[in-house]
This record gives C-alpha cells, sequence and structure tokens, in this order.
C-alpha cells in the first residue's frame, strides 16, 4: 500500500505515506532530516520502551496503578513532537507518556500520575503540556480553542492533539474538525490508529475505509501515514505544523500503528485478538524501534556498543526518576480540598476542618 | 450613578456590550448571537459594534461551542458563551463536568478555564418542548462550576459582571418569563454583585420563604397574600447564586422566624431545596417551629405549553404552602 513520495501529499490521501520500510531501507526523503534529529529519535524512542517496560514490570509489583502501555507507538509519539517549538500547546491522552516526556515532561511525573498522585498532572513551566485526557476526543476541542486563541492575537504558535481511532466515532472528532475548518485555526490533529479501541476493531469502528478521508467532509487536508515510521510522522507532523504557522489552516493526520500490549494492565487482550500472531508480525514488520535501528546501522550512524551504554545509561536514569517519585510525599489531607475553585467555598472549607478535626481525634487517613 | 430604566434583556444587553469594551480579551460565542442578536436579543447590536471575532456566531454544536472556549480561555481569552436554551446544554455536559469544571484542580492551579456560559432557562413563556428546564441541580452537583440565577435587572448586570471577572467557570442562568417582564433603575456604570451574597428582598419575622431566579417574583405577590390575610410577616431570601450558597443569609434568617418554605422551578426529587434543607437541619434544626415546606416543580419532564403552568408552582399553591407552614 505505500507509495512513492512523489507528490505524496496528494496521493497519500487515500494511501499512506512511509518513508522507512520495515527492514530499514529509505524509500525517499531521508536527506531532509537532520543527523542529529535522527539521533534524537532513536535515543527518545529507546527510552520511551525502556520506561514502558519498566512500568509494566511496576505495575505487576503493585507499585504503581492501573497503566496503559504505549509499546508500538514510540514512533507517533516521538516524531510527532520532536517539530514543536515551547510556545506550541500539546493535548495528550492517557497512551501519550513518550510524547509528553519528548516535549519536556519528567519521567518522574508521569510515574507520579499512574502512581495516583494530583500532582503528577503537573507539566514543567515553561511549555504548555495539558496533562492526558481521560475522556475520549474531548481534548480534540481544547486544542482547537488554544490555536484559535493565539490565531486572533496575531501569534503563530500551533496546537498539537494526540487522539486514537476510537476518538474518530465520537461527537467532539467531528464537532472540533468542524470548528476548525470554519475558523480555519492553527491545529494539527494527530490520529495514532492503532486498530482498535480497547477491544473493538477500527472496521467495527466506522465504514470509513481511512480516517484521514474524513478531513474532506470538512474541507481539511487529511494524510495518511505509516505511523511505525519515525521519518514519515515526523516529515508529515513538521509540515502540517509550518503549514499551521503560516496560517494555512489545520491538517488531520492518520498514523496507522500498532498497540503492541493490551489497552491498560487492567484489560487482557487475548480475549479478543490473536494476541500472538499481532506480536509475531509486529516483530518483523512494524516494530518501530527496530525499523529506524536498522536504517541507522545500515548507514553507519549506530553500533551495538553505543546502543548498550546509552541503554544502561537511561536504565540508571529511569530508575533514578522512579526512586524519586517513590519517595515523593503523600498527598495531604489539605492538598484534596484545594483548587477547586480560586477562593475556597464554604463547603469545602468546612467539609476539610471537620475532617482534619475527625482525624486529629485518631480518625484515620487513607 | 447614573441609572436608567432597563428589563433583564435589556441589563444583560447593555453589560455585554461594557465587558467587550472594557476587556479586548472578552468574546461572545453562541449560536445566532451575531447578525441576529441571540434568539432573545440579548446580544442585540453587539455584531456591528464589536465585529466577527469578538461576537462570533458558531456552527450549531454544544461541545464544540463550549469545548472550543475552554481552549480559548486556557489560552487567555474570556469567553462568555450563550447556549441557545438550558435543555440544549447536555451535549456540552461533558466539557463542563469533565473539563471546565475540574480543569484547575487537575493542573494544581497551573492551568485555569475562566469562562462564563449563559442559557435562558425555565418555564412560562409558551416555548416548544425542550425549552423550559430547570435543571441548575446537574450542575450545582459538579465541583468547581459556580451557578448563578438573578432575579432583576439590576442583579443581572452585577452578577454577569462578577461572573465575567470571576477566575471560575460560571453558569448564569436567565428565566426567560423574567426577560420582559418588568424594568427597574439600573446603574449605567459597570458594577459587581458578590456572587455567593444572598438578598434579602424583604424582611418579616415569621416566614423565611428561600426562592432564586424567576420565582422570586412570584413568592413575593405570595408573599403579600399571605400576609395581608394572616396576620404575619415573611422574609424573602434572594439566593442569587445556589453554588455558592449564602449559608449564613438563610441559617439567620430561619433562627430568626423559626419556620421556611423553598421555592423552585426544578423537580423536586434531587432538586436544590432538598440541600438547602438539609443545611437548615444542621444548622437551625432546634429553631424550627414547623416543618420545612418545598414548593417546587412536579417529578414529571416539563410538559408541553398548554400544562405548563400547572407544572409551575402557581401563587396559589405558594401560599397554601405559606400558610400551612406558618399555621402548623
Amino acid at each position: 500500500m505505500a507509495v512513492d513520495l512523489r507528490n505524496f501529499y496528494e496521493e497519500a490521501r487515500e494511501e499512506y505515506y512511509q518513508v522507512l520500510t520495515p527492514d530499514g531501507k529509505c524509500r525517499h526523503d531521508d536527506h531532509r532530516i537532520d543527523k542529529q534529529v535522527m539521533m534524537d529519535m532513536f535515543k527518545y524512542m529507546l527510552t520511551c520502551r525502556i520506561f514502558d517496560e519498566k512500568a509494566l514490570i511496576l505495575q505487576r509489583q503493585g507499585r504503581i496503578g492501573t497503566y496503559a502501555s504505549f509499546k508500538g507507538q514510540e514512533a507517533c509519539q516521538v516524531g510527532g513532537v520532536l517539530p514543536l517549538r515551547s510556545t506550541d500547546w500539546l493535548f495528550p491522552t492517557y497512551r501519550d507518556h513518550g510524547a509528553m516526556y519528548t516535549h519536556g515532561q519528567t519521567w518522574k511525573q508521569i510515574f507520579l500520575y499512574w502512581m495516583g498522585h494530583m500532582d503528577g498532572s503537573i507539566t514543567p513551566e515553561d511549555k504548555k503540556i495539558i496533562p492526558p485526557a481521560v475522556p475520549i476526543a474531548t481534548q480534540l476541542l481544547h486544542a482547537v480553542g488554544t490555536a484559535w486563541a493565539d490565531k486572533l492575537d496575531g501569534k503563530d504558535n500551533v496546537s498539537l492533539v494526540y487522539f486514537g481511532d476510537g476518538a474518530t466515532s465520537e461527537g467532539d472528532f467531528h464537532e472540533a474538525l468542524n470548528f476548525a475548518g470554519v475558523y480555519q485555526t492553527p491545529t494539527v490533529f494527530l490520529c495514532q490508529n492503532n486498530g482498535y479501541a480497547i477491544s473493538v476493531p477500527f472496521e467495527k469502528q466506522s465504514a470509513s475505509k481511512t480516517i484521514a478521508q474524513r478531513g474532506k467532509a470538512y474541507d481539511i487536508e487529511g494524510i495518511r501515514i505509516d505511523g511505525n515510521d519515525i521519518f514519515a510522522v515526523y516529515l508529515t507532523v513538521k509540515r502540517a505544523i509550518e503549514k499551521a504557522r503560516k496560517g494555512e489552516g489545520p491538517t488531520l493526520i492518520e498514523a496507522v500503528t500498532t498497540r503492541f500490549g493490551s489497552h491498560t494492565t487492567a484489560d487482557d487482550a487475548k480475549k479478543y485478538r490473536d494476541q500472538q500472531a499481532i506480536e509475531k508480525e509486529w516483530a518483523k514488520n512494524e516494530d518501530p524501534l527496530a525499523r529506524l535501528r536498522l536504517y541507522l546501522k545500515n548507514n553507519d550512524l549506530l553500533t551495538d556498543s553505543e546502543e548498550k551504554q546509552w541503554t544502561e545509561e537511561m536504565r540508571k536514569e529511569i530508575d533514578e526518576q522512579f526512586k524519586e517519585a517513590e519517595n515523593y510525599p503523600r498527598p495531604t489531607v489539605q492538598q484534596m480540598f484545594e483548587h477547586v475553585y480560586k477562593e475556597k467555598t464554604w463547603t469545602i472549607a468546612k467539609q476539610e476542618k471537620e475532617f482534619l478535626q475527625h482525624l486529629g481525634k485518631g480518625g484515620r487517613s487513607s | 450613578m447614573t441609572q436608567e430604566k432597563k428589563n433583564i434583556l435589556e441589563a444583560i444587553n447593555e453589560t455585554l456590550d461594557q465587558l467587550l469594551a472594557k476587556d479586548e480579551d472578552i468574546l461572545l460565542l453562541g449560536e445566532d448571537i451575531g447578525r441576529n442578536g441571540g434568539v432573545f436579543r440579548a446580544t442585540d447590536g453587539l455584531f456591528d459594534k464589536y465585529g466577527e471575532n469578538r461576537v462570533i456566531d458558531t456552527p450549531l454544536a454544544e461541545s464544540g461551542i463550549i469545548g472550543s472556549s475552554i481552549g480559548l480561555a486556557l489560552n487567555g481569552k474570556k469567553p462568555i458563551v450563550e447556549i441557545q436554551f438550558l435543555a440544549f446544554i447536555y451535549p456540552g455536559f461533558e466539557q463542563l463536568v469533565s473539563h471546565a469544571a475540574r480543569m484547575r484542580y487537575r493542573t494544581r492551579g497551573q492551568f485555569t478555564v475562566p469562562m462564563v456560559i449563559r442559557t435562558p432557562y425555565g418555564a412560562g413563556i409558551r416555548g416548544p418542548e425542550l425549552h423550559s428546564e430547570s435543571v441548575e441541580s446537574f450542575f450545582a452537583h459538579t465541583p468547581g462550576l459556580k451557578v448563578v440565577v438573578p432575579s432583576n435587572p439590576r442583579d443581572a448586570k452585577g452578577l454577569l459582571t462578577a461572573a465575567a471577572n470571576d477566575p471560575d467557570p460560571v453558569l448564569f442562568l436567565e428565566d426567560t418569563k423574567m426577560y420582559r417582564a418588568f424594568k427597574e433603575e439600573v446603574p449605567s456604570e459597570l458594577y459587581e454583585t458578590p456572587i455567593g451574597k444572598a438578598n434579602i428582598v424583604k424582611e418579616g419575622e415569621d416566614l423565611t420563604v428561600i426562592a432564586w431566579g424567576g420565582m422570586v417574583r412570584e413568592a413575593m405577590k405570595a408573599v403579600k397574600k399571605v400576609e395581608q390575610e394572616n396576620n404575619c410577616t415573611c422574609e424573602i431570601i434572594d439566593l442569587r447564586s445556589i453554588v455558592p450558597l449564602d449559608a449564613e443569609t438563610v441559617i439567620e434568617s430561619v433562627k430568626k422566624t423559626g419556620r421556611a418554605v423553598i421555592i423552585h422551578e426544578a423537580h423536586q426529587t434531587a432538586g436544590f431545596a432538598g440541600e438547602i434543607i438539609s443545611l437548615i437541619n444542621e444548622e437551625a434544626l432546634i429553631y424550627l417551629r414547623s416543618p420545612i415546606k418545598r414548593i417546587v416543580g412536579f417529578d414529571v419532564p416539563v410538559p408541553q405549553f398548554l400544562s405548563e403552568n400547572d407544572y409551575l408552582p402557581t401563587v396559589d399553591r405558594m401560599v397554601e404552602g405559606m400558610k400551612e407552614t406558618v399555621h402548623f
């Protein structure tokens, strides 16, 4: 299904834009990516993979809560945010820790989020990262609004929003594309089509052949790409961002990828799909990290010993970040009552006071 | 301060005009609010004055309006949204409850969404189906939202100004039958009526009558009759906002009178009267000389308009309930 790059932006609307093939060969266009950026891509993807594997183990040990793995989607998440500036807005979902990390969130904060800390939603002061959206597709409208405000103010920032294939069935997806089309907001809609909305495959989600084609209905450019190919993701998002900055409107990108594991640690994918076959196919053709590794090795940009050394350093760093998260103080009772409104209402103040009195008399906090 | 006689709609229109003139970040968004001036004409003339980037005719999509306004508010704008009727807000309910109300909390104050959602509510103008609901309880139940309900032109201006300046999202409910019901002197300049402070419309000794929005004037009519016929005086409290609720004013009044009647248009079950009764039980039970009565909408859907006056709490029902309470 892959098409050649020539005129890909035209052709890819119905097809599938791919730069890197599964065997690590480059079809075209790699000269458009700086070698240093390629190395950054690899390092970010590698650290994402290490984090994800660690998080799954920690969940099984009961040291973090329910966790949503993003293994298999590293190309979308790293490649999608690398073209962002710090003044741009990022709206991730609950599966986009890789995107958040690459754009500047710390692993420690991401651990805190999954460990049930209220403070885990706090994002870096110098970035505009909204904490993960938990309902489906609602955040697309927020990314229309932030982009709209920038446009009204004459600023050339863009808003990048992540969502999945399931989200495209929600009304908010359509309302967001429609608003973005009407007001020509500088919004980049990046759909990670990983084939499943928990258990329901895309062919049961919609009669649309592709998600990208939905752009047409709103007169928004829709592009379908290989989401396991970080070069394709990077180049396509970069172009959409540049287009938005120039005031040329929104873009809908459908990045076709694979959710390697279950929906979350509370789910078992074996119940609704042939997990073994998926894992086999994934290892052979779809693993985005393996694909970039092959390319870099084919081009003498990476050695085994380098990767080994980075892996060790990253493991150490992630362990360190987790240790900090584990040592992070438990939220206080007072914190639970803060930030509902700027000023506490009397009911909240009274409930807090009475609960603290109850605790003072020997009552128990959780 | 100069004053001019205005009805609620005129007061709201003037307030929006003055807010738009004063603060460039204020935007109005809604269905038919531009050239048409809104289906009740609340935004009449503002499109011509401020242009399509400040007074924005949106696509017909309530979730889209509220959701994109959340984004606008995140990025420094102050949206004042009009939802055409309260019963049309449901597609945007998730945006209000799961995002607008929670943004400050879940980001620990890092991101906030100061915005106002204005929407007409209530029965009594022979509207079609689903144009007449009073479902304020849905929103009062949601931590993070404020729910404001003016009952007169002067408060409408002061409360709307306060809502626009509020750091948190405010649902601003406008009773349709009060829009053009009466005029009163409204100060010409912008001023704030504090949100969370009830108004004692009239002092009295024997009964506390609590209402908000359009029911305040009906309660006043009922009280007049009751006082004439029963040799008693009633205190009328207009809550102005149900979240935050001015508990102090309610409790002090009930401690004085020992009796209370609560009036609202909304359905009885899980209606906000229940909350006020709980508050009185917690804080003033031993002062009570009779059971608290609620005179409220029935637990049936708001019916088609030929029956809407049967659904609404009538002055007669109010008089009967007040008498029973006074003579218990």
